[in-house]
């Protein structure tokens, strides 16, 4: 009879659990690389000053319309201006008009969104009904509307009012996703016990629903980040965005740019490819986070 | 299916209402009104009693409910007034723009749609091979491009490698469907990458759902072709998703012309609205926005009513 001395080792591997940042970036290649380049456009854009060859408003009558050399990598502009410098500091511009107007826009809609879900019956039934004659107006009708209303209100070199007019839109197409998410979190049985609990409605919306709803609400933020950098580009182009002599992409494309491009193609092919890529890089990244966070969600 | 109907263009009503005080109180709310802006251009001073009879002529002077009250009556026996800047019936001045508009809109259409409807398709089937990524690279670069770049990049394309630009003044297609074409065929592009581009991804992602379901296994297992399997099972049933979102964007699309109409120098509707915004044209804006609007909100009308008809098992009560 054979006894058994030794109790046979359990081999049990806890799986090995990596950093989200790490996981995200093994499973989404591409949003990885999405996410790389709004680092270094974020980098460019904060340390502009050293990153930029040039100032971006300094006029060099001496080299006006120049084509892209050693001195000036993507030529200059009608004044002379440094195109490659202008769009180093046009991230700036578009990183914080983006990430503003989305955080304002997906931010307030996440609260009516959570709001409209919590209560239900008429208040949601009247906010929907708000958010539905929002959202039947087309996108940059209702910004240049509201820039139209607003005027400008600069505060250290950025126009608030743009901000406000680009995230306005946003706010129903926020609220609308964020309202589904949480009519399901409404109905799960501790929002109950917290009801039951005596907590108010406030505690109840902040502390027990809207956590449950971050992960569409991240995903919207950074896809509106997108947006609202093609909707600054739109509105600025137009002449309603930000002024001169301010550097942003959308700017670059228009005035001057408009009358002398056939000659000097490098004034609006930078810009645009920079408005492209900075776009093209949030939406890689906002559809990679979808992927990773909750794949079912329509945006 | 009757009642239903009925019922949702009954909701149609409250939420134009909705759009018209929203637009008519912004407008309201713009610093500076249209005599204003007229007199300044103008320059030179103006005495305050000539300002208060050209408001008085143009109605500015009447209380807001009355303003509002006149533009509601108007438009409930089909006038909407005449344009505060040139002083034409509003109706005249939107008609000769949305004919142009227009247009522009169903040629990006369909463009979108032949471009998309395929290539969503094939990225489904071979999902996760080099067609599939090409694919999705050139649908969310659609998505990345500004179209009013584009078309300026196509109109730098045409003029390097043919020393040609498009035509500028426009002629309806009836007339001279060759210039027509050879001047708006460019903005149709510009925009239609992105349509394109957004109805490719909904095309893929429906495929993608669609392949998964018990019918298209069934459809396998008893030996239909592959291309039927696709062509006749699964296209079909992955048409609502693309349906509405080819729809919604056309809504949009008017809309969303504002910019690449002032890359081509089109005038269209994109164009009247920024100018009248600029101007603060009321009634010119007003028109327009609610124009836009309804046509929005009745495109979604329709685009729920094609539901039903393209997929029996949904019925409405």
């Amino acid at each position: 009879m054979a006894v058994v001395t030794t109790t046979p080792e359990i081999t049990y591997k806890a799986p090995k659990r990596r950093h989200p940042v790490v996981q995200f970036a093994r499973t989404q290649p591409l949003g990885a690389a999405g996410l790389v380049f709004i680092v270094i456009l974020f980098i460019a854009g904060l340390f502009a000053h050293w990153v930029a060859p040039y100032d971006p408003l300094d006029l060099d009558y001496g080299a006006m319309l120049a084509p892209p050399s050693w001195d000036h990598w993507m030529g200059t502009d009608a004044f002379g201006r440094d195109v490659f410098s202008r769009i180093i500091y046009g991230a700036r511009t578009a990183l914080a008009v983006g990430f503003l107007a989305s955080l304002l826009g997906s931010g307030f809609g996440a609260v009516i969104g959570v709001v409209s879900a919590y209560f239900g019956g008429r208040v949601d039934m009247l906010i929907q009904r708000f958010m539905d004659i929002l959202l039947s107006f087309p996108l940059i009708v209702l910004a240049l509307t509201v820039v139209a209303v607003l005027g400008r209100f600069p505060v250290g070199g950025l126009d608030l009012n743009l901000i406000v007019a680009i995230a306005i839109p946003m706010t129903p197409k926020v609220a609308r996703v964020v309202r589904s998410s949480a009519l399901a979190i409404r109905e799960l049985p501790y929002v109950d016990a917290a009801r039951a609990a005596g907590y108010g409605h406030t505690r109840i919306i902040f502390r027990h629903i809207a956590p449950n709803v971050v992960a569409p609400f991240l995903i919207m933020f950074t896809a509106f980040i997108a947006q609202a950098i093609l909707l600054e580009a739109s509105l600025s182009f137009l002449g309603l965005g930000v002024t001169e002599p301010t550097a942003a992409w959308g700017l670059m494309l228009s005035g001057t740019s408009q009358e002398f491009y056939s000659q000097a193609p490098w004034m609006i092919i930078f810009p645009g490819v920079a408005i492209s890529f900075a776009v093209f890089a949030f939406n890689l990244f906002g559809d990679s986070l979808r992927d990773y966070l909750d794949p079912r969600l329509k945006v | 299916m009757l009642r239903y109907t009925i019922n949702r263009i009954l909701l149609m009503i409250p939420t134009l209402l909705g759009v018209a005080v929203l637009v008519f109180l912004l407008l309201r709310a713009m610093p500076g009104d249209i005599v204003e802006l007229r007199f300044m251009m103008e320059g030179g001073q103006v005495s305050p009693e000539t300002l208060a009879i050209e408001r008085a002529r143009l109605g500015l002077d009447k209380s807001l409910w009355w303003q509002f009250y006149d533009w509601m009556t108007g438009i409930f026996v089909g006038d909407f007034g005449t344009s505060m800047w040139t002083g034409r019936p509003v109706i005249d001045e939107i008609a000769s723009r949305l004919q142009l508009s227009l247009q522009v809109a169903i040629m990006a259409t369909i463009l979108a749609v032949v471009i998309a409807l395929p290539l969503g398709t094939i990225s489904a089937l071979y999902k996760d091979t080099w067609i599939d990524h090409l694919i999705r690279v050139f649908a969310i670069a659609g998505l990345a491009v500004p179209s009013f770049w584009l078309g300026m990049l196509i109109i730098l394309g045409l003029l390097y490698s043919f020393n040609w630009i498009p035509p500028l003044t426009f002629v309806p297609i009836y007339v001279d469907p060759w210039h027509n074409l050879s001047q708006l065929i460019w903005p149709a592009m510009a925009v239609g990458y992105r349509y394109s581009a957004v109805a490719t991804r909904m095309t893929r992602s429906t495929i993608l759902e669609v392949l998964q379901e018990d019918y298209i296994r069934t459809a396998r297992a008893k030996g239909v072709f592959e291309r039927l399997v696709v062509s006749r099972h699964a296209m079909r049933n992955a048409m609502l998703p693309v349906v509405t979102v080819v729809g919604l964007e056309f809504a949009f699309l008017i809309g969303g012309l504002v910019v690449t109409e002032q890359v081509f120098n089109l005038n269209g509707l994109g164009k009247l609205f920024v100018e009248t915004v600029t101007r603060a044209d009321y009634t010119m804006v007003q028109a327009l926005v609610m124009l836009v609007a309804a046509f929005f909100i009745f495109v979604n009308f329709v685009v729920d009513l094609l539901y039903a008809v393209l997929d029996p098992r949904i019925r409405y009560r």
